[in-house]
């Protein structure tokens, strides 16, 4: 399924706009996806990720701006699009009663394909998402990684020019997880176009090959995963769990040190202090000796460069129902 | 930079429609194939205890009606009202069920297939539902000698139709449904009544003017008239009328439906 436009980009929004109860959910966002990348909107729960996804596989209608899919119109042009499109959406929504197989089979012909044409594909996907041997156990009977992996499979079946996924791995567990990145790395050598929306930090360092940060339905920054750290906050982050007076402590301390830090931030008795002279600023932090729970030097991720931007955690407290 | 406004008025509404709606009609029938027993069984007992309740017990203190037998009178109004339940049964909790719990109609919704589609597709099987175990009990009332005439051959036609129309009727109400305890109302106040009301257990002529005229307007009254009809050999005088009061039934509640699961679904 080649034919489409050879164009570079896959996805063109500009001053994207929708309005949801007198609410704009998503208020003015321009970003492009080009051919082969894997994109990433990361951003807390109700940042307006799967609201946009939305809009581009049609479910949700644009209130305003513009958004062109594969050089198709999303709003009008949304069936022709969804011919080239695998979803894999945020909620379970396999059939419980059908048998992996039968899942399989089933989104073939909904993509007016003919399962028996393309029975070797349908082997050859579950081959990828390692379900082979659970083929003909029912839905209902699998874990809650293997059913997120049946989703990813299904949603391969047409050969997508693009492939969304929206929040794949929320309520896995750790394991499931990691197994589910080190699948999602293989079918992004395949150079399938993604789009990825995700509130892990970690998941948009280890997928995405550019990214959009969105709070509050607008975009707040736009880059590579290492670009974005290294231009907010530097290669590493000192962290001091501070005993007393936190707001003193970070104002003597910034003054002190503004030759090594690149910025500092405060959340709660945490403060946070950014830096590329990590050891050194910890050498010269004993003189001071300041009163501290814990210290803690590591290096920044993308979950500091949210912190310095929008001032509040982008995942706290991890903890998945 | 110039900015559209993308209007979506249901004014302007214009159903999404491809022969696609049978491949949810297949899905349908697929996961039936895994439960078929246990669902017949429930829908096929429940007129059958009727029958017996009613027709043979009751029915032995009851005069002949219209030329029959009690137990003749009621047996086609039976047949007819367990096509009502089991279609209304399935478009009411079994599509809340895909809808709301397995998010099957989410699913689907982001392939090419439309919206409007998979709700025809429901309603495509809800018919098909009402033709199936309409079918199964009047081979049963053929066995017991309760069919008289040659054109209970077009009884399945009837079943189509009022199929289709209680599948649309329970899929606004799924469509517009909150939550499972809002179809209790719907077989409390709405089916219930026309149970008892459509000249199944009585002519509808006993009923004073006004409830008369009400029964017109009650689908299942027209199903119980052209059952009887057909299954009897004597086809009432209006039957046309019936006839053409089921398609327009249909044709009326074609769009609310689509209308209504794509205001609740596309947002």
């Amino acid at each position: 399924m080649q034919e489409g436009p050879v164009s570079r980009e896959i996805i063109v929004a500009r001053d994207l706009v929708k309005h949801y109860n007198g609410r704009a959910v998503v208020d003015g966002i321009s970003f492009q996806v080009y051919r082969g990348e894997c994109f990433g909107l990361l951003g807390p729960n109700g940042a307006g990720k799967t609201t946009t996804v939305k809009m581009v596989y049609g479910l949700s209608p644009i209130s305003a701006g513009e958004l062109t899919v594969l050089g198709l119109h999303a709003g009008s042009q949304s069936r022709e699009i969804r011919k080239h499109l695998g979803v894999v959406s945020q909620d379970n929504n396999l059939d419980p009663d059908l048998t992996v197989w039968e899942n399989m089979e089933m989104f073939a012909r909904y993509y007016g394909l003919r399962p028996a044409h393309i029975a070797a594909r349908l082997r050859q996907l579950l081959d990828l998402m390692d379900l082979s041997s659970a083929a003909h156990a029912r839905v209902e009977t699998l874990s809650g990684g293997m059913k997120r992996r049946l989703a990813i499979a299904r949603s391969l079946i047409n050969n997508p020019q693009l492939l969304i996924l929206d929040e794949p791995t929320t309520g896995l567990d750790p394991q499931a997880r990691h197994l589910l990145w080190q699948q999602l790395r293989e079918i992004k050598e395949q150079k399938i176009t993604i789009l990825l929306t995700t509130h892990y930090l970690e998941e948009a360092t280890k997928l995405c090959d550019r990214l959009v940060i969105m709070d509050r339905g607008r975009i707040l920054e736009e880059g590579e995963p290492s670009a974005l750290v290294a231009k907010h906050v530097g290669p590493q982050v000192l962290e001091l769990g501070l005993k007393e007076d936190p707001p003193a402590w970070q104002e003597a301390l910034t003054g002190r040190f503004a030759h090594l830090l690149k910025g500092s931030w405060l959340l709660g008795d945490t403060l946070y202090l950014y830096t590329d002279g990590g050891n050194r600023l910890l050498q010269e932090l004993q003189e001071l000796a300041p009163p501290c729970h814990y210290h803690l030097l590591r290096a920044a991720t993308l979950e500091d460069v949210f912190l310095k931007l929008t001032g509040k955690e982008l995942a706290p407290a991890d903890v998945e129902a | 930079m110039s900015r559209h406004k993308i209007k979506s008025s249901p004014l302007l509404f214009r159903p999404e429609i491809s022969s696609r709606f049978l491949v949810v009609l297949q899905r349908n029938l697929l996961v039936y194939t895994k439960y078929w027993r246990s669902s017949m069984m429930f829908n096929f007992v429940e007129p059958m205890l009727y029958l017996a309740a009613l027709g043979v017990g009751l029915g032995a203190y009851i005069p002949r009606i219209e030329g029959m037998s009690y137990l003749e009178f009621i047996a086609p109004g039976l047949l007819a009202s367990s096509t009502m339940w089991a279609t209304s049964f399935e478009c009411t909790y079994g599509s809340f069920i895909r809808l709301q719990v397995q998010k099957s109609y989410h699913a689907i919704i982001t392939t090419p297939v439309s919206l409007d589609e998979v709700v025809l597709g429901d309603i495509a099987f809800g018919a098909f539902k009402s033709i199936l175990y309409g079918s199964v009990i009047l081979l049963v009332f053929l066995l017991l000698g309760l069919v008289s005439s040659p054109l209970a051959l077009f009884v399945p036609l009837v079943m189509l139709l009022s199929g289709l129309v209680f599948a649309q009727l329970s899929m606004i109400w799924t469509s517009l449904a909150p939550n499972f305890e809002i179809f209790a109302y719907y077989f409390t106040l709405l089916l219930t009544p026309m149970f008892l009301f459509s000249g199944i257990f009585f002519p509808v002529e006993t009923l004073p003017l006004m409830a008369r005229y009400l029964a017109w307007l009650m689908p299942l009254f027209h199903t119980v008239q052209l059952c009887r009809g057909l299954v009897s050999g004597q086809l009432p005088a209006g039957f046309i009328f019936n006839l053409l009061a089921l398609l327009l039934f249909v044709l009326v509640l074609f769009l609310p439906p689509l209308l209504l699961m794509r205001r609740r679904l596309i947002q």
